[in-house]
């Protein structure tokens, strides 16, 4: 006779929320008739989205853990689940807009109609708009709430699969420029694939060395040094799947692709949430299981820090494109986030974590806010992403171009912006921790990453507008409250963060 | 009969697969691959089952199985999209992103 575990559904409200709003969205899509899914999926998704937000808000303080020691509900895990929900919301919200496109929508009417045949061209200026892209969110969504809570390693890979898997569909949905999206979600998909038979190989390397995939047991084997050599070399790759999900260089080589081919409210949805769900998981794994085997991970997520922070603000310089750029940027933002993992610290003692939490908050704000503007400005084609066609869009559309500022020297870290608090926090974590030599690197890489950042605002407000340049769409009620939303946030993490700095502080206890 | 010469072969295995993802060129037989790669995790985890006296290996296995399952729906559906707009499973083909 086996027992059924003990679930806490209470903690595992988010959760629970989100996947079974996904659950109903399907049903939704399978029987309600065509005109009126949309806004019931809407409104749905957003329920699922916002109610474990204010889940999460509610269950502050929980620490524990459930399902027979599988899930782990505590501070960081309450604290990313709040950022993912949010983040998630506000996504849904760009998924929604109807106003901008004259097609009514960013995705595709019918995925399964061959690109540029006769059947699609009909399709692509008709009012239908597609619906499948909520429910499928939501599954994204859920799965990344599962990947910070999971305390189990083959949790882990079953979440880093729910939450990959409805990515790669999104990533092929775009409505215009359908061959781009459609290789992009290729690349995603083999690539994605790859990285996670890295993981599940690493996972089984370690239940090898370890008798166990629980990180508990895991840590408890690690303290008594039973490991050896399949245990160091399971932990490396577990780590290289991880990292390839939160696009830190060398494991970023499909970031530029994706972000650049998938319909543009995705991607903000992608560089956002992603990267803090993968976040969440690389902390968990390496502080809760391996924290007594630093020196074994140490030099690893030292190097791949540096690499990433390099790569991601020197080729950051040389795109012509504004969604490849940001991608760039993400790679580099990808390393600041690992100096904060280094300055976490031998036994938990240093405020690396706080740091990358809070970090992760204004990053995903910043860069959501910054892919929401980019879908406003257009040409005939769908969105105008060369940098040559934002020239001059300062004197044609102030508050666009204000607005774009203001995100894009939060990116930079310019004081008094969000960007600036987190990465003053990571460095301060970092060189606490006795890593000086990455916050060297680190400042270094900012200030060449700020060259590429600072080009775009010349360009905006110093240059002559281009002859026959794009227009900025006047954006419908759901990207306005993501702006809004993004841009107040942005001023206000970075003018008055301590409310915010002061609860990622006491969010950061893992409960093992 | 000694466990080790199964994770030799699992190890093989796993190789393979990873050289044939980087070197192949269709689509189809890199996701082949790629489901070699998972085969062979699989092996690793039966075997560890057996030399770690738990059963936690077996049923991991039949996690991975469901999830590549999972995850060949997914796939295929994305590699047919492709392949019936541009008449290539190639991933050479595929060469509008870059730099």
């Amino acid at each position: 006779m086996i027992d059924a575990p003990d679930f806490s559904f209470a903690a595992l409200s988010p959760l629970l929320l989100v996947l079974g709003a996904a659950c109903i969205g399907v049903l939704v899509e399978a029987f309600a008739p065509r005109d009126v899914r949309h806004p019931v999926q809407v409104g749905l998704a957003l329920t699922g989205t916002v109610g474990a937000f204010v889940a999460t808000l509610l269950l502050a303080g929980t620490r524990e853990v459930t399902a027979g020691g599988a899930l782990a509900v505590d501070g960081p895990t309450l604290f990313l689940q709040a950022t993912i929900a949010g983040l998630g919301a506000l996504s849904i919200l760009l998924f929604a807009e109807r106003s901008l496109d004259p097609a009514r929508s960013a995705f595709v009417v019918s995925a399964a109609v061959p690109a540029g045949s006769p059947r699609d061209r009909e399709l692509v200026t008709t009012q239908r708009v597609q619906t499948e892209v909520y429910p499928l969110a939501l599954f994204a969504i859920g799965g990344m709430l599962l990947f910070v809570a999971a305390n189990d390693l083959l949790v882990m890979f079953v979440a880093l699969e729910v939450l990959s898997l409805p990515l790669y569909l999104i990533s092929g949905m775009a409505r215009r420029r359908r061959l781009l999206s459609q290789e992009a979600a290729v690349k995603y998909f083999l690539l994605g694939a790859f990285a996670s038979a890295f993981f599940l190989y690493g996972l089984a390397l370690v239940y090898g060395a370890t008798g166990s995939v629980r990180l508990r047991d895991i840590r408890e084997a690690v303290t008594a040094e039973s490991g050896g050599v399949l245990m160091v070399l399971g932990l490396g790759l577990l780590v290289v799947g991880l990292l390839f999900k939160a696009s830190v260089a060398p494991f970023h080589s499909w970031t530029p692709d994706v972000y650049q081919g998938a319909p543009t409210p995705v991607t903000a949805f992608m560089a956002a949430c992603t990267k803090v769900a993968a976040f969440g998981a690389i902390l968990r794994l390496l502080y809760v299981a391996f924290g007594a085997a630093e020196w074994t991970w140490r030099p690893l997520i030292y190097a791949a820090a540096i690499i990433s922070m390099i790569v991601g603000a020197v080729l950051g310089l040389t795109q012509t494109d504004l969604k490849r750029m940001l991608a760039y940027s993400s790679v580099a933002h990808a390393g600041f986030l690992l100096t904060g993992v280094i300055g976490f610290g031998a036994g938990g003692d240093g405020s690396g974590l706080a740091a990358t939490m809070f970090y992760l908050v204004t990053y995903g704000l910043t860069t959501l806010g910054a892919f929401a503007v980019l879908t406003l400005v257009r040409d005939g084609d769908g969105e105008a992403g060369h940098l040559s066609q934002w020239a001059g869009l300062g004197a044609r559309s102030p508050l666009t171009a204000a607005v774009m500022s203001l995100f894009l020297l939060a990116l930079a870290g310019i004081p008094l912006t969000a960007g600036f608090t987190g990465k003053f926090a990571v460095f301060r974590a970092a060189i606490e921790q006795g890593a000086w030599p990455l916050a060297v690197v680190a400042l270094l890489a900012s200030a060449v990453a700020a060259f590429f950042y600072l080009r775009v605002i010349v360009l905006m407000y110093f240059s002559d507008p281009v002859a026959d340049g794009p227009t900025v769409g006047v954006p419908g009620l759901p990207t306005t409250i993501v702006l809004a939303v993004t841009a107040t946030a942005t001023l206000a993490l970075g003018i008055l963060p301590g409310a915010v700095l002061d609860l990622a502080g006491r969010a950061a206890i893992f409960v093992g | 009969m000694n466990l080790s010469y199964y994770l030799v072969l699992a190890a093989i295995l796993f190789t393979i697969g990873a050289v044939g993802v980087l070197v192949r060129r269709n689509a189809i037989v890199v996701f082949m691959c790629i489901e070699l790669m998972l085969n062979a995790v699989n092996l690793t985890l039966i075997t560890f089952a057996r030399s770690t006296g738990t059963v936690d290996g077996q049923i991991i296995a039949l996690f991975v199985m469901v999830v590549a399952a999972a995850e060949v729906v997914v796939g295929l559906a994305i590699i047919m999209s492709i392949y019936r707009t541009r008449r290539s499973a190639s991933v050479d083909d595929a060469n509008l992103l870059k730099y």
